[in-house]
């Protein structure tokens, strides 16, 4: 009798329930986030402008221009630095200082919360701060160039280093971030294995290499997840230092998308690198959770 | 430390000491290009290029004062705050509600609905710029705060329904079915047992996504055009292109822009850290 009385006054407020709390989200949702990307494979077909309606066909065109462009080859290439430096220094760095500031002494705590800040700030404030450190006259790196009595450079102002300067940056601002997770989940880990493997005369060197870098995998895995993705779509960094210059070597596909594609109104064209940029994204998302991300 | 076996003791020392090297290199590297930037701001343009380390040898507070009397100022962070605290609530309310039905109700397709949300997580706002913006200008809301808002409260959605998601089917089972057996309809529980529980995740999904809007960049260089509708990383790129060279007012302007968050970050570091780590930690 119970469970049919439950079950009969379930069906009542189900529905409205329903009714009234999921259409608000569907509707922003499909409306701003999938139709443009629909839209986008849609648009990447046309040479347009943006007014009045699409209507000059043009195939794949667009694609055709964006892999022509000397600037996406560029900008290819330095999403593909960024991600390098985020794996190869980033992320054991990272890893490093969580296996040290994760136990307990005196400053860790205050210490965490520093190299956490820099994640907390907007890119663009980071972006300006570091255009001030490697500014020529003013900058911080030209007085130490200056002290040692050599001339300072002008990191950004040259194509040779613009890209070198902005992996300083990247590094700089988001360590702090892959940090926090390592913590998080070190703090998690169980110590009795780690006591364990203490007694049984392990050394710290090797209980860290054979028991909490082993149980970090995991969290390793979601952090090299986050920074490949993340170095695919730097963008807000790169505005304030360089622009994407000079000459275009320190362009990343959205900034190229930025500058070629949305400050010159060429919906068509600026659409198509948007779709080259989501197809990366989203290959890489599918493929790695397939092969490294099973069972989380 | 507590291990007081006696031989083992000059080892453990040296590597305290590299320990604490490598520490100080790290922290240098973080805070001196923060602390200059704030202490340059007290400089004259002279003195910054002869001693942009130390302290300043005379302290230049109209630097400060000036931005701080300025309208510009207060104008940047009002809308800032406008524009971060309507998407707040905005994602709250709309992303707590779809939860609700996705954590307590099965019905036909929820499952698929769930995952056309989560594929929500995959996609990079960068891509559709360009249509989002189409979308917006024949909406009219080209230069309105909502033309910023919606994209933004639409970008959180995913993770924001997922934590709360989780968050709800932890809520004791015993809750949900005693409620319901006592009469209780599904929206009167989520608004008197669900939400007041909901404290924690609602402080959470709240940080992240005031966070990203505080900061934000790319969706309101896009959907924004003038001045007046700027929110603050917007207005100092302006003030800088006109500041160009006067590096010791562009400094004053960037502590005054990043003291907000830098005073959050103080008090609520706790919100702060668990909420932007949280869609990492039990992914």
């Amino acid at each position: 009798m119970l469970a049919s009385t439950t079950a009969r006054q379930r069906g009542a407020g189900r529905m409205t329930a329903v009714i009234l709390f999921l259409p608000p989200a569907l509707l922003l949702f499909t409306l701003f986030v999938v139709m443009p990307v629909v839209e986008a494979a849609w648009y990447g077909g046309y040479n347009w402008n943006g007014f009045g309606s699409p209507k000059n066909w043009v195939g794949f065109d667009n694609y055709r221009m964006v892999f022509e462009t000397r600037a996406f080859g560029l900008a290819l290439r330095n999403n593909l630095l960024v991600i390098v430096v985020s794996l190869a220094i980033q992320l054991p760095l990272a890893l490093a200082l969580a296996l040290i500031l994760a136990e307990k002494f005196r400053g860790a705590v205050a210490l965490r919360m520093l190299f956490f800040l820099p994640y907390v700030l907007a890119e663009v404030a980071t972006g300006l701060i570091f255009s001030f450190v490697y500014d020529g006259d003013y900058g911080l790196l030209a007085s130490i160039y200056r002290f040692f009595g050599a001339e300072a450079p002008h990191l950004l102002a040259s194509t040779q280093t613009s890209m070198l300067a902005i992996l300083i940056v990247v590094v700089w601002k988001y360590f702090g971030f892959h940090m926090m997770l390592f913590i998080a989940a070190l703090q998690g880990q169980d110590r009795n294995l780690i006591e364990a493997s203490r007694i049984d005369g392990a050394s710290r060197w090797q209980t860290i290499r054979f028991v909490s870098i082993p149980l970090l995998y995991p969290t390793i895995r979601l952090s090299i997840f986050f920074a490949v993705v993340g170095s695919l779509q730097l963008f807000d960094l790169v505005m304030p230092l360089t622009r994407g210059g000079p000459a275009d070597s320190s362009q990343t596909m959205v900034s190229f998308l930025y500058s070629h594609g949305v400050t010159r109104m060429r919906v068509g064209y600026g659409s198509a690198i948007g779709v080259i940029l989501f197809v990366i994204c989203a290959t890489f998302a599918i493929t790695y959770k397939r092969w490294f991300m099973r069972d989380e | 430390m507590n291990e007081a076996s006696a031989p083992a003791r000059r080892p453990p020392d040296l590597a305290v000491l590299y320990r604490t090297l490598f520490l100080a290199f790290v922290a240098a590297f973080v805070a001196v290009p923060l602390l200059a930037t704030v202490l340059g701001g007290f400089k004259s343009l002279g003195e910054l290029r002869t001693n942009p380390f130390g302290l300043p040898s005379v302290w230049e507070w109209q630097n400060y004062a000036g931005i701080l009397a300025s309208r510009r100022y207060w104008q940047l962070l009002g809308n800032s705050f406008a524009i971060s605290t309507l998407t707040t609530i905005l994602a709250l309310v709309v992303a707590s509600m779809a939860a609700f039905v996705f954590a307590h109700i099965r019905f036909f397709g929820s499952r698929m609905l769930l995952n056309y949300f989560t594929m929500g997580l995959l996609f990079p706002a960068a891509t559709a710029i360009l249509p989002l913006f189409i979308k917006v200008r024949d909406l009219g809301l080209l230069d309105t705060y909502f033309g910023v808002v919606l994209p933004q409260v639409a970008f959180a959605l995913a993770m924001s329904i997922l934590l709360f998601r989780r968050f709800f089917k932890d809520l004791p089972v015993e809750l949900v079915e005693a409620a319901l057996v006592d009469g209780c309809s599904y929206p009167k529980f989520f608004r008197f047992v669900t939400l007041p529980l909901s404290r924690p995740i609602l402080a959470t999904v709240g940080t992240i996504t005031f966070v990203h809007s505080w900061n934000a960049y790319l969706v309101p260089l896009i959907m924004l055009n003038s001045d007046a509708m700027y929110p603050w990383p917007l207005g100092i790129m302006v003030y800088q292109g006109e500041y160009t060279a006067d590096w010791h007012l562009i400094l004053a302007f960037i502590t005054l822009t990043i003291l907000p968050t830098f005073i959050l970050f103080v008090f609520a570091q706790k919100h702060i850290v668990a909420g932007l780590t949280a869609g990492a930690v039990k992914g």
